[in-house]
């Protein structure tokens, strides 16, 4: 089954989200009452890795192991990136978790998380439904 | 070895790993980075209801569905195998303020005060879960993306409408950590 190596690396991803201590809520506020450095350090060096290796990606026109060539897209700007963001922000600090980190906090024995989830996926679903209705956004 | 692994892991560690997990998913199959829209993935197999934002071939995203289920599947190992035997240490200014708001749980990454079935039929389980997830739901996919789509694999492509979505989290986490929730442990704790 050719997907079975993303659940391996999501594996490695969830071991580190619980490891760095990303998933708890404490770290989230630290974060957001600027008392400790922890997340800011995690955010930064993964943009810093990710930029290095996009980089070297782009430079030296690297291909996907089974060949193809490395396609991007760029990111179109819309209102939805404040509006939006703003919202997600807000859940952020309440949840103690992006949507990555609730699966690892369900996977990690919080298991009162799986409402925070469907939730969230419920919320996304909201979105769905009202996508033309809200202001500019496209998709 | 295990003694390492078992301690927290300094930010530097954590941050190189999952910054790593771009360029992985990229070579493994030109896949970008992303975890929302998994969110979105679920909706479309599962409650489509006929709205067009959900209707588009969920089956060639699934990879995605793996990728978190891979997420969960390495908290559980984290947890299970792995665990850091002392408790979480939380910084002490943030530690009074918390108290301050009635939190008295500090020993592991969750306080069990408010991340407890315990809670799920109170208002503070409303508000922390309920209305918590819908937010991070919502507002992840009117902005397209959330920390890893836009702050990780965005900015690592040096995206600027990313800058304006991970300024935008920021704003909107520092107003609900800072504004919102002292308000809400008033009313609930």
């Amino acid at each position: 089954m050719k997907n079975i190596k993303y659940l391996v690396v999501g594996i490695f991803f969830g071991i580190a989200f619980v490891k760095a201590e990303i998933i708890s809520w404490f770290r989230i506020q630290e974060m957001f009452q600027l008392t400790s450095f922890h997340m800011y350090g995690v955010i930064g060096t993964a943009v810093v890795t990710g930029m290095i290796s996009i980089f070297i990606i782009k430079r030296f026109n690297i291909k996907t192991f089974s060949g193809e060539g490395i396609v991007i897209e760029d990111k179109k700007f819309d209102k939805g990136q404040i509006i939006g963001g703003l919202i997600f922000g807000i859940g952020w600090a309440i949840t103690g978790a992006c949507p990555g980190p609730l699966f690892a906090q369900i996977g990690a024995g919080f298991g009162v998380v799986t409402i925070t989830l469907l939730s969230a996926i419920a919320g996304t679903w909201v979105y769905g439904k009202i996508a033309t209705k809200v202001p500019v956004k496209d998709e | 070895m295990i003694e390492l692994i078992k301690d927290p892991w300094h930010w530097l560690a954590g941050g190189i790993i999952i910054g790593l997990t771009v360029p992985v998913l990229l070579l493994l199959g030109n896949k970008k980075f992303g975890i929302s829209s998994s969110l979105r993935h679920i909706c479309a197999m599962c409650i489509p209801a006929n709205i067009p934002f959900f209707k588009y071939d969920w089956k060639k995203e699934i990879w995605n569905l793996f990728f978190v289920a891979g997420i969960l599947i390495g908290g559980f190992i984290a947890a299970r195998f792995l665990q850091n035997p002392n408790a979480i240490i939380v910084a002490e200014k943030t530690q009074a303020v918390l108290k301050g708001y009635g939190v008295t749980d500090f020993t592991g990454l969750m306080p069990l005060d408010i991340f407890n079935w315990k809670n799920i039929f109170t208002l503070k389980g409303f508000f922390f879960f309920v209305v918590g997830g819908f937010l991070v739901g919502f507002g992840t996919r009117y902005a397209g993306g959330c920390t890893s789509g836009h702050s990780i694999m965005g900015l690592s492509n040096l995206q600027w409408p990313s800058l304006v979505a991970t300024i935008s989290f920021m704003v909107g986490g520092f107003i609900s950590a800072n504004f919102i929730l002292p308000v809400i442990f008033k009313l609930l704790l």
